[in-house]
């Protein structure tokens, strides 16, 4: 394990460090940065990023077709979206330099990325979608529930 | 291979033995496996959250209300900054980790021992957060009433601080007397055997009626989120009118069936996926334990191998990974 070597650059070679440890404290700096920013945001919350970014398209069906699309942007809140991004962020970086994900081979960090990534993707739309549907019935149809 | 009776003529090719797949050895590529599928039950359950969050999605409780403690700071609210600690210190526990993996790349077994017992120190500390996190969620502060539909009303005054009109949240104990009443505690000595009762609640919803009628500044707080985002605060006549007519019992604090934060499946899955994950970090901080000691009476030394260390280290920082989703989910969006 001595000659294990480590890639040493991130943001795409834009920062390369001399040498591991001092990756890791990079990474660290990284990472802290983010939290605090979710932090930040989270207890101020700025008025501005508390409605959607977009109003939904309306007409027909090339309407629905963009509401799809850009459906991140017209329903979720951009706080919520800057905060899902961050997250995502944070999940890069500890996968990639904590868990050394940078330094394996192609094939095994696609095996766990990709399928990891596509099942939750999955399981996602099909839960988020449903909950919805279940919230337009009890919003539009004879359930009473506020009582 | 030279007890093989048969040679087959692939020594030295790609599957005459001895290669690893992926250039991972089989410990360490089983924890990729493993840490996968793990990956999809936290999935499952953060996923079933938003299920039932996008169900309720105009009365689900908002977080920053919730978990304002801090220990140490009694009475103060502050949202976020104790997650934000617990967060940090997981985050500081992963680096120390890889920082022991990276020591037992170079052999050194000293470095390795400090690392790894800063990484547990780290683990402890987080789990010791969650528990007094749990025992806070669990007692409650303010206390609601829980309506036969099984909503929760919420008591408050508007306060004028620094020339601003604001909403506070009045503990229930602050304006309800209770009173004299003949409803005991049900025993099974004295009553059907087969049946057992809980304690009962502190105040019945009279007791609480009558604090709300004399008491005139307090105002019903309900569920449902308005246009700003905020929880819909009832009128005086409103106030007094719910709780008379939908009022069936006092809640204090939370439990698996009610909570007084509002829809039962806030705390369920609050107990559910943070004590999954509480676990999980227990459970690290014990393989943790074993494998520091493995590397003080130099197991690790004599195999010339500090891979175990990063094959804990990869299931360590993991544990930290499903944090940071908890965190967004729970704590932030």
């Amino acid at each position: 394990m001595a000659d294990h070597a480590h890639k040493l650059e991130i943001f795409r070679g834009l920062i390369k460090f001399k040498s591991n440890t001092q990756k890791i404290w990079g990474v660290l700096l990284l990472l802290s940065i983010v939290t605090a920013v979710e932090v930040v945001l989270g207890i101020y919350k700025p008025e501005i990023l508390m409605t959607p970014s977009m109003t939904p398209f309306e007409g027909g069906l090339g309407a629905t077709l963009l509401n799809i699309i850009f459906s991140a942007f017209i329903y979720t809140k951009t706080l919520n979206l800057i905060f899902i991004v961050l997250t995502i962020v944070k999940a890069y970086y500890i996968t990639w330099d904590f868990m050394h994900m940078r330094d394996e081979t192609k094939f095994l960090r696609r095996i766990v990325v990709w399928t990891a990534v596509f099942l939750i993707c999955y399981l996602i739309f099909i839960l988020l979608q449903e909950g919805g549907y279940i919230e337009s019935v009890y919003t539009n149809g004879h359930v009473k529930r506020d009582f | 291979m030279n007890s093989t009776a048969v040679s087959t003529g692939t020594e030295g090719k790609t599957w005459g033995g001895g290669n690893q797949p992926l250039k991972a050895s089989y410990g360490k590529m089983m924890m990729w496996f493993f840490i996968v599928s793990d990956a999809l039950t936290f999935s499952g359950f953060l996923a079933a959250y938003g299920f039932s969050r996008f169900k309720f999605i105009d009365y689900w409780p908002i977080a920053d209300e919730v978990f304002t403690h801090v220990p140490f700071l009694h009475g103060q609210e502050l949202p976020m900054i104790y997650v934000a600690f617990m967060t940090f210190v997981l985050i500081m526990s992963s680096v120390t980790m890889v920082l022991a993996v990276d020591a037992g790349h170079q052999m050194k077994k000293n470095k390795v021992i400090w690392y790894m017992f800063f990484t547990i120190i780290g683990g402890l500390i987080f789990v010791g957060s969650q528990a007094w996190e749990w025992a806070t969620f669990i007692q409650g502060d303010y206390g609601a009433v829980q309506t036969k539909g099984g909503n929760i009303l919420q008591f408050g005054e508007y306060k004028t601080i620094d020339g601003e009109t604001v909403f506070k949240r009045v503990p229930v104990e602050e304006f309800a007397v209770a009173a004299h009443t003949d409803r005991s505690q049900h025993q099974s000595k004295n009553g059907l055997w087969f049946v057992s009762e809980g304690s009962l609640p502190a105040f019945s919803v009279e007791d609480v009626y009558h604090g709300l009628e004399s008491n005139p500044n307090i105002l019903v707080r309900t569920q449902s989120i308005n246009e700003e985002g905020e929880k819909t605060i009832l009128s005086r006549e409103e106030s007094l009118k719910q709780l008379k007519a939908n009022g069936k019992r006092y809640v204090k604090g939370a439990n698996l069936e009610v909570n007084e934060y509002g829809t039962p499946l806030f705390a369920d899955f609050f107990f559910f996926i943070t004590g999954f994950h509480g676990f999980h970090v227990f459970s690290g901080v014990v393989i943790n334990i074993i494998i520091f000691f493995n590397v003080i009476i130099g197991t690790y030394e004599r195999r010339k191998n500090y891979e175990m260390v990063e094959k804990v280290g990869l299931y360590w920082h993991f544990v930290d990974l499903v944090w940071v989703f908890v965190f967004t989910f729970f704590y932030l969006v």
